[in-house]
């Protein structure tokens, strides 16, 4: 299980003397300042050892060396990420770049990693531990698979997974050049391919979201990778500077920048769920196991939305008269189609999904405004949004039938009265979600707003603004059922023990609370990483 | 004593009495309605000390306090009174202690329940409820206290979630899809009103931004802003809209009736009450000073709007069946009147419309109030089930007699006096309008003399009505003070109105707005005009 992201590491050390050699002309030795990179490599390291102790500790030790091992891991580079604040360079031979924004994300990717850790560590949930299946390759129906979906017998490849994953979402938000964003996007996409195929209950549906994760992300991949070429026809170079270099100058052939500019965007836009690319979000976050949900809603939204903001803000910085138009229309479209399908879903998973398309689309007004505010505006709005995903997604997973998750919203009905505690925190998360103030999602949803309007994209606010009213109604149904109508008799049970998922729960819930109460240091945080901008 | 901090203090106190009430256990539900009886007549008190300590000839905000809250957007946490909204935190804060008491049986808690089936229905937590009625009551006091509007809008918008669940999970008991709907349609009406000021207090921050450099949200300033005339117009709708839906004014009004009939007795006087005021108070504070252009381009629209509200409100009140419903559209034929006063721009009906604002939370509290106790004797809301109540409860009858006389302006009573005064002050201006206006006058006679005769008059119509008690001693503290100063500002309105001339006859000033001078030579002034209203 864990071969394929080693060959995928292997590829990109290959990449990267190519990179060396095309950039520099001659075989030098690049000079690597470890010290700068080592968040990422913190990480690969956790990944590596983590297949290491996958293939020779003992099953009983894994289950509980593996979680410690990852959270630790996220932990660790998180503080280095803390050390290297204030560092702006450019990296191992113009491959990587180190700048506030990046590190900003980089952070927010590791705190969403740790929480999703410890969401996926939970064992107390399912009657047979945890949300994650114990041999995923067996055909669903199967002697086998019944008797896996019962199991008590957990692997612990997961955890090597997701640190494969953190890492390849590290190195995209840093990454200096196409080439390197390119192999970064791999190294994220592929474990979390495997990873949605990982749900215990449900094989059927999660094989499904693997599938279709895949062969889509594969389709999105090779239009990036297209793209990339067509950028280094026109440019001579995948280096985003020199690209934004190239661009500034007359005569060149700009079809290819343009054809290159639209097909990398799809590929990132793809990554991040915007509308006409979003057809994978409803069916893989409903597939998928609902940590690892929440994992990919937080985590890879990041993820995505930083490369995003660095390529357009970096290599086609001078171009925003040409692109703003696109990312106009697509974020409209992103909002509308977010807002108007999740009326119709009757799965809460898939309900959740839609809202993180319309959030997609909330966040590309910050991308439209195309201004410093733009960017602070997005940085904050991707962490309040990461944690109050993750906590609602958490949340999920404890409300729970006999048969795994409650995830039909008919499930819901009347819960306020039979937990009150449990419905009165998701009505919250819910209201952060739809954008009450006091909430996170007031404040980041206000911050993306204000730069939108100050950069002269007013009607793009004004239809955000209808779009929110509109998805209003969705958050407000699920508030509806669960306090205003009676408990149905045979209703699902609130699993109350599991202390990991509390913890997650509670901190996405705290947070979001005080980002919407007292914004003022992240915001600064952020203020601060969006002004020095992105080094070039 | 101008230095205490009355308006920090009057919101310290319920937000921390809802905090505390929230957690007090199920079994002491009567702890839980003592303390928020106790604090909500503090509050009273703290408000009565606070309108005492006020100088009504000093210009500006007094009480001011201001804190920066989140220095990245201008947003700060200030407060201040002035005469408006002192004399509406007083209405706010009169009210919440008579709705506590009114309340005091409505909410049956778990001990009271009825045994088996009943018992899923109304296990509700009565600490919620009163911890809901608290932090209504915080809502309140910050919407009419905040001197920025971007805590004007915080408030605005998060007082909506108390009044949610206020209709929603206690509204009427057996009619629970009805409560759930009404429930939602006030959300989502408010929300998309809110939405759309929203899209306005950000234009407004930006064009701030552009004039002094850096983006405030501080009123006073921003009221010195020299707004180009079209976008005037654009930000004096977003608002407008807003606070149409909220008072609200025809054509938004359809929310009301279905709210306020499903809402809790107590509920639905706060939401008439007080809530709608927010509506007509930012009409009068936020859209004629910051849009003065604005304001004198639309007001023949606005007026022609009030004017339709107040028939057609009056119309569909003569035709309900439903008593609650009934009071709801009447209050929107009293909404009319208040708008028609704002927006005719003269001194005298600005003065009558804030006045009308009081008197009409005093005179529709106590319809409510009468309504209420009718419905929890007999369980019904429908005008046929009553008859000729007078023979059995005549205090009742009594008191609904005074309130609905009250209703209609009888001269003696407090609203005739704002009403006169709202009449007065549109004729100098617009004098067709008035006279059409007038008339409105007898439809209320007609819908609430009717109401009367049919429910208390006559013979008594149902043989189940006999066993109906009148008034009990609870009740009678209830209406007691209502009724008071229903008669005592019928006779003596100086000292209110002594408080609201100099602010409003400030704000149309500064607007550009002066009272037009008498067609027809007077020997009073348009001032002491408005005091012979008063039959002292």
């Amino acid at each position: 299980m864990s071969a394929a992201p080693t060959a995928v590491l292997g590829q990109q050390l290959l990449a990267q003397d190519v990179l060396t050699q095309s950039t520099r002309g001659t075989i030098d030795v690049p000079s690597i300042q470890y010290g700068a990179l080592s968040p990422i490599i913190i990480v690969f390291g956790v990944a590596l050892a983590a297949v290491l102790i996958d293939a020779f500790a003992p099953a009983k030790a894994r289950r509980t060396l593996q979680p410690l091992l990852a959270a630790g891991g996220f932990a660790a580079a998180f503080v280095a990420v803390v050390l290297l604040r204030g560092r702006r360079q450019i990296l191992a031979a113009g491959a990587v770049a180190i700048d506030s924004p990046t590190l900003f994300m980089e952070g927010a990717i590791l705190l969403f990693a740790f929480l999703a850790v410890l969401l996926v560590a939970e064992r107390r949930l399912d009657s047979s531990g945890g949300a994650i299946v114990a041999s995923a390759a067996l055909t669903p129906g199967s002697p086998g698979a019944t008797a896996a979906r019962t199991s008590a017998g957990v692997q612990t490849e997961v955890y090597a997974l997701m640190a494969f994953s953190v890492a390849g979402m590290l190195l995209f938000v840093s990454a200096n050049t196409l080439l390197t964003m390119f192999v970064a996007l791999e190294i994220l996409s592929l474990p979390l391919y495997l990873l949605a195929g990982l749900a215990r209950r449900r094989r059927l549906l999660s094989q499904e979201a693997a599938m279709k994760y895949f062969l889509l992300g594969a389709f999105s991949s090779a239009f990036f990778i297209y793209g990339l070429a067509f950028l280094y026809g026109y440019a001579g170079s995948v280096d985003l500077g020199r690209i934004a270099d190239a661009a500034g100058t007359v005569g060149a052939n700009d079809t290819y920048l343009y054809l290159g500019m639209a097909l990398l965007g799809i590929g990132l836009f793809f990554k991040i769920g915007a509308a006409p690319f979003h057809s994978w979000t409803p069916d893989v976050y409903q597939g998928s196991p609902t940590p690892i949900t929440a994992f990919m809603a937080a985590g890879t939204k990041v993820a995505a939305f930083g490369a995003l903001l660095r390529v357009f803000y970096v290599a086609f910085g001078g171009l925003r008269w040409d692109w703003r138009p696109i990312v106009w229309t697509i974020a409209i479209l992103t909002m509308v189609v977010g807002a108007v399908l999740a009326l119709t879903q009757r799965d809460i998973k898939r309900m959740l999904a839609y809202s993180a398309i319309a959030h997609a689309g909330f966040l590309l007004t910050g991308l439209a405004a195309a201004n410093s505010d733009g960017l602070r505006g997005s940085l904050f709005y991707l962490v309040a949004y990461g944690f109050t995903t993750i906590a609602a997604f958490g949340l999920v997973t404890m409300v729970r039938t006999s048969d795994g998750e409650a995830s039909d919203l008919s499930q819901w009905q009347g819960l306020g009265r039979r937990s009150p505690t449990l419905a009165g925190i998701f009505a919250f998360l819910l209201l952060a979600l739809a954008g009450i103030p006091l909430t996170s999602g007031f404040t980041g949803k206000f911050a993306v707003f204000q730069a939108a309007v100050a950069g002269h994209a007013t009607p793009l606010v004004v239809v955000a603004l209808v779009t929110s009213a509109i998805a209003a109604f969705f958050y407000v149904r699920v508030i509806v059922l669960m306090f205003f109508q009676e408990p149905a008799t045979e209703g699902p049970i609130v699993v109350t023990r599991p202390t990991l998922t509390y913890a997650a729960v509670g901190v996405g819930a705290i947070v979001t609370l005080l980002l919407g109460v007292a914004p003022q240091p992240l915001l600064d945080l952020a203020g601060t990483a969006a002004a020095s901008g992105f080094v070039r | 004593m101008n230095s205490f901090p009355w308006l920090t203090v009057l919101l310290i106190v319920p937000a921390v009495a809802a905090v505390v009430v929230m957690a007090v256990p199920r079994r002491f539900a009567t702890v839980a309605k003592q303390i928020t009886l106790a604090v909500t007549l503090v509050e009273f008190g703290l408000a009565l000390l606070a309108t005492i300590a006020y100088e009504p000839s000093r210009a500006g905000f007094q009480f001011a306090q201001k804190y920066s809250w989140i220095r990245q957007f201008g947003v700060s946490y200030s407060v201040g009174a002035d005469g408006i909204s002192l004399v509406l935190i007083l209405l706010a804060t009169l009210l919440v202690p008579v709705v506590v008491l009114a309340s005091w049986d409505e909410v049956a808690g778990p001990a009271q329940a009825g045994a088996g089936g009943a018992d899923v229905v109304s296990r509700r937590s009565v600490s919620a409820f009163f911890a809901l009625l608290l932090a209504l009551e915080v809502g309140m006091i910050g919407v009419f206290a905040a001197t920025d509007v971007f805590l004007f809008y915080v408030f605005f918008e998060a007082m909506l979630i108390p009044m949610y669940f206020l209709i929603g999970s206690y509204g009427a008991v057996k009619e629970q899809a009805q409560r759930s709907y009404a429930a939602v349609k006030f959300l989502l009406y408010s929300l998309f009103g809110g939405l759309l000021m929203l899209a306005a207090v950000i234009g407004l921050y930006v064009v701030s931004a552009d004039q002094l450099g850096t983006g405030t949200f501080d009123f006073a300033t921003l009221r010195q802003l020299d707004i180009t005339p079209g976008v005037q117009k654009l930000l004096f709708l977003g608002f407008f809209i807003a606070f149409a839906i909220k008072a609200p004014l025809f054509p938004f009004h359809t929310w009301l009736p279905d709210a306020g009939a499903q809402s809790p007795t107590g509920g639905a006087i706060l939401l008439v009450g007080v809530l709608d005021k927010v509506g007509t108070f930012g009409l009068i504070r936020y859209c004629i000073p910051l849009f003065p252009d604005a304001s004198s381009y639309f007001a023949p629209m606005v007026l022609a709007l009030a004017v339709v509200g107040i028939f057609y409100g009056a119309l569909l009140a003569i035709g309900q069946r439903d008593m609650k419903r009934l009071v709801a559209y009447t209050s929107l034929a009293h909404f009319g009147f208040i708008a028609m006063g704002t927006f005719a721009l003269t001194s005298q009906g600005g003065t009558g419309a804030v006045l009308y604002m009081v008197n009409h939370g005093l005179s529709t509290g106590l319809l409510f109030l009468v309504v209420g106790f009718l419905v929890t004797r007999r369980g019904s809301r429908d005008v046929s089930a009553y008859g000729g109540m007078a023979k059995v409860t005549p205090v009742l009858a009594g008191v609904f007699l005074i309130a609905g006389l009250s209703s209609l302006a009888l001269p003696g009573l407090n609203s005739f006096v704002s009403e006169f005064l709202v009449l007065a002050g549109t004729f100098t201006r617009y004098r067709a309008l008035a006279i059409v206006a007038t008339c409105g006058i007898v439809l209320a006679a007609i819908y609430i003399l009717y109401l009367f005769q049919r429910t208390m008059t006559g013979p008594l119509v149902h043989e189940q009505a006999k066993g109906v008690l009148d008034l009990s001693v609870r009740e009678k503290i209830v209406v007691a003070p209502v009724v008071a100063l229903i008669i005592a500002l019928g006779v003596y309105p100086k000292p209110l109105i002594d408080i609201i001339r100099p602010t409003v006859t400030a704000t149309f000033e500064d607007a550009g707005h002066t009272d037009p001078a008498p067609s027809v030579p007077v020997n009073a002034a348009p001032v002491n005009a408005s005091q012979a209203g008063g039959h002292s």
